[in-house]
Parts: C-alpha cells; structure tokens; sequence
C-alpha cells in the first residue's frame, strides 16, 4: 500500500486533470451529440442519432472532408519530397551546414498567424505593390486577385506554399536524424561493390534506411493537415465572415459550434465525435505500420 | 557538383527568408511606400517611430497581448514539465496495482490530437466559468498525454545505478526523483520545454475560442483579429508581427541545441 501512495502522488494530479480536460469533455460531448442543444451547453431535448445523421447527409459537412483530402493531395506530398530532398542536401555538405539548417528552420519560429499576414497582405496582396504581382508585372502580366479569386482558384497555391515555409524545417529536422541513424559501412560496403555514389545508394541504401522515419513523417503530415485551421481562417476569413468554399473539417466545426450564426452544440459535438474517429482510426493504423 | 548543391541550397535559403525580410521591410516602412506602385527594396529611412506609434495606438493592446502570451507560454511549459514529468517518472518506476490501467488511459490519448476536441474541452471549460480567463488558456493544456508518455519513455531508459545509490543513502520515490533523476535529465526537460514553450506561443485556435475578451487576448489572436478586420495600418500590423516574433527568435538562436532534440523526440516515437 505505501507503493500506492507514492505512486498517486506522482501520477494523481496528471490523472485528475486529464479526467476533467480529456475525458470528461469527450465524455460529456458524446452525450450532448444525442441531444438538441442550442446556445446552452447543457442537453435539453433526446434526439437519438439525428444529430449524426445530419451531419452525415449535410453537404458542407461532407465538402470539408473534400477540401482536407484536396488539401492534403497537395501539402503531403510537396513537403515530403521537398523535406527529403533538402535533407539530403545539407547532409552531403560539410561548410555552413549549421547554417543552412538554421535558416530552413527557423519558419518554425513563426506562428500560422503571422505567416498569414505575410502571405495575405505583403506576397500575395491582390493589388499591384504585392509582392508576387509586382513580380508578374515585370513580366507585363496583369495583377492576380490570389485570395478572392475562386476561378481559377489561386487561393489553393497561398495556403499551399504558406504551409510548405512554416512546416518544412520540422520534418527536414527527421530526415537528418533519421539520414544521421544510417551506418555508414553500408555505403562503403555498396560503393566497394561497384555502386555509384548517386542514384544507386540513393535508391538501394538511403531510401529503405529511411523507411521508419519516412512512414512517421507521412502520417505525421496526414494528421497535421487534417486538423488545418489557422491559415485558413486568416488568410480567406474576414470581419464579415468566412467565404462558403474552402472550408476544412476544423473550420467548419468552429462556425457550427461557435460561430455568430447561433452556438450549436448538439451538431457540433456530433461533428467533433465523427471527425476525432475518423483521426484515432488513422493514429492507430500509425501505430501499426510503425510497430510492424 | 559541389557547386550545384551550394547553389540549390542558397537559392532555396533566400527563398525562406523573403518572409522575414518582408516583415521588416513593412514593419519600418511608411504607408506610402509599402503601398507604392513600383517596389522599394528597403524603406528610404527606417521609419523607428513606428515602434512609437504601435505601442501608443490605444486600439491595439499591444502590451497587454504580449504580456498574456508570456504568461500562458511560461505557465504552460513549467506545469506540463512538473505535472507530466512526475507523471512520466511514476508510470516507468513505481509499480502498483493500477499502473497499467493508467497508463492504457494515457494512451489512449495519443489518438487524439486535441485541437479536433476543442468542441467537448470549450463546453467544459466554459462550464466551469472560465471564457475570457487566464486559467482558461492555461490549464487545458497541461494535461498532454503526449509529453507524460514520452517522459515515462525517458525515464524507463534512466540508469537505475543512480537510483538505487540514492536509495541507499535513505531517499525514497519523492527525495530520488527530485535530488537524482531531475538534476541527471536536464537536457531531457530543456528539450520538451523549448518544444512546449514554442507551441503554447504559437497556438491560436484554442486562444481564439477561449480568449473572448480583449483583455484577456493572447498575441496571435490581437494579430489576427487586426489582419481579418485590417483595422489597422499595414505598417503597424507587420511592425506587430515582428515584435510576436522577436522572443522566439532569441530562443531558436539561444536554445537551437535543445529545439532540434526535442523536435527529433517528440517527431518520431521510438
């Protein structure tokens, strides 16, 4: 029993808190997602699965799940190959090495918030002193209005490059431990064999060396543009609201729930129950993979 | 070769810092040269007054916000230090009836990154009278199954040698903890602290539902609510930028050491 003791007050006031912050709330969520509960947090009326089967069938609902998927089509990918390949290269460099890896990460210093401001107002300012219209103009093209325009929809290629500055660092960060991890009698080993220095050990050595870290940066990505919010709403939101398209998962959960068009915490919660099953299946299948 | 490599890398170099060069330049320009029809590399004179004048301007709680946010950044990072560290170290060290049970409950966590529950955490917070408050912003986040599963995971690896010395100088859990296994882990908790120093500054959803007050508004959020409104001057929202960015810069010159293990710690779960 003295063991019992001691392990409570090491554990007991991280386990209380996350019974009121972590269980309670998803606890008390699933409840409310059975009920009617508009502008009150308490549930008043039992409507049994209704609230879900709104949100299955409500098309803005099911419309955000096609923007993270649009999304996450893009944003995965880019950065993944573009993290691998600036890894490789800081790791075949020996002068300024430190250097270069200080600058590739030091975008994650800056907030999402500020990398909107950056991206809304100064490159891709819709009027003729932005910066990437100014550059357009040198080449005698008119002026492109990036965030309001939807046709085509140039708003994809700020949220896309403005999430590619800020995260890259961190995932170029993996690689060079994970590139750091490869012994490196395995290159000697390939080159005594005959193999060139560049494609082959590339593809034949480094690639699978890598596999561990790069299923962990895959999902790892996966989960980050899923739960994408806050470029999106200061990029394209405004004080008159939220434009209808391109709203991810979180963006929409927010203007449900909390938004000025009245608090609905019934959908909402129902919402936030789907989206969070949909995230734990794809964690544990991370679980999976990376245990294998 | 070598030269294309050095070439790639410094043009992909200038590329990542336009934004920040972007800041300063409309931070310390004058209105009409940012919005100027052809570009001006660097304001003609370096407008200082800019300073002045955001600091001044009563619409923008400047001071205010940056106090906020240093508060909930620094009550953030020692309580999820102190509060999951002992967790951690209780998980991997103590054994008991009940561990186990706990510990599954901690995991289960991981599924869930908290920013797709803010819905459930709003609703019980909000419950507990705490909207527009400092407790608030700071003690949802404290509780990050995350950081507790990687200190358990640490302390698991922790040379029981130095444990058992301690013990027989008649220390118990508590007097070895604190006397033995924190001062032998500093890197360790320099690691996750940077880390949690940085995202509790940088996050902004949570801070914009639960903030709802100016008063009680972090940084990011006054950032945001004069970029969507743009209520403000262009030259003064960029000058803001800059001074929410300023302290973590010091700490990505300062701590770069730490940063980097703790990204590769917490990146990747080993």
């Amino acid at each position: 029993m003295r063991n019992g003791r001691a392990f409570w007050l090491f554990v007991g006031p991280f386990a209380a808190g996350l019974l009121v912050f972590v269980y309670v709330p998803i606890g008390w969520s699933l409840l409310l997602s059975f009920f009617d509960a508009r502008n009150t947090v308490t549930p008043s009326e039992f409507v049994g699965l209704r609230n879900y089967a709104d949100m299955l069938t409500d098309a803005p609902f099911l419309r955000s799940l096609g923007t993270f998927s649009l999304f996450a089509v893009f944003i995965v990918p880019l950065t993944f190959v573009l993290a691998l390949a600036l890894a490789l290269l800081v790791n075949q460099i020996s002068f300024m090495k430190a250097f270069f890896r200080s600058v590739f990460f030091l975008p994650t210093a800056c907030s999402y918030v500020v990398a909107s401001l950056v991206w809304k107002l100064s490159i891709f300012n819709g009027v003729r002193f932005g910066l990437a219209n100014t550059v357009l103009g040198w080449f005698g093209a008119e002026p492109v209005a990036w965030t309001v325009s939807t046709s085509p929809p140039w708003y994809w290629l700020v949220l896309v490059t403005l999430r590619l500055w800020l995260q890259l660092g961190f995932y170029l960060i993996l690689f060079l431990a994970g590139l750091q991890r490869i012994p490196q009698h395995l290159y000697e080993a390939a080159w005594i064999d005959g193999a060139s220095r560049g494609w082959q050990t590339l593809r034949y050595i480094t690639l699978p060396q890598l596999r561990t870290t790069s299923v962990a940066v895959l999902l790892l990505l996966l989960i980050a543009a899923y739960q994408a919010f806050d470029e999106f709403y200061n990029v394209l939101g405004t004080d008159r609201g939220y434009p209808p398209f391109a709203r991810p998962p979180l963006i929409y959960l927010y203007y449900t729930a909390l938004g000025s068009g009245g608090q609905d915490f019934g959908h909402g919660s129902a919402g936030a129950v789907i989206l969070t099953l949909l995230i734990a299946g794809v964690t544990l299948l991370q679980g999976r993979v990376i245990t294998r | 070769m070598k030269v294309v490599r050095y070439l790639a890398l410094s043009v992909a170099a200038v590329l990542f810092l336009v934004p920040f060069y972007l800041v300063l330049r409309n931070g310390l320009a004058t209105e009409q040269e940012i919005t100027a029809p052809s570009w001006t590399f660097w304001p003609q004179e370096v407008q200082w007054e800019n300073f002045a004048l955001l600091f001044s301007n009563p619409a923008v709680p400047m001071v205010r916000s940056m106090v906020n946010s240093t508060v909930v950044a620094v009550l953030q990072t020692f309580g999820q230090l102190f509060l999951c560290g002992l967790a951690g170290y209780g998980l991997a060290r103590i054994p008991y009836r009940y561990s186990n049970l706990v510990l599954y409950l901690v995991i289960a966590t991981l599924m869930i990154p908290a920013a797709v529950t803010f819905v459930p955490t709003f609703v019980v917070v909000s419950t507990l009278g705490w909207v527009s408050d400092l407790r608030g912003l700071v003690i949802p986040g404290l509780f990050s199954g995350f950081t507790t599963f990687l200190f358990r995971q640490y302390f698991l690896n922790f040379p029981r040698e130095l444990e058992e010395a301690a013990r027989i100088d008649g220390l118990g859990h508590w007097g070895t903890y604190w006397r033995v296994v924190v001062p032998n882990s500093k890197g360790f908790f320099a690691a996750l602290g940077v880390i949690a120093f940085v995202t509790s500054w940088n996050q902004f959803l949570w801070p914009l539902v639960i903030a709802q007050d100016q008063d009680s508004w972090t940084v990011q959020v006054a950032l945001s609510t004069f970029l969507t409104a743009q209520s403000i001057e262009v030259s003064q929202l960029f000058l803001a930028a800059a001074v929410s960015i300023a302290p973590l810069v010091v700490v990505f010159v300062g701590l770069q050491r730490f940063l980097v293990r703790g990204v590769t710690e917490t990146g990747i779960k080993e």
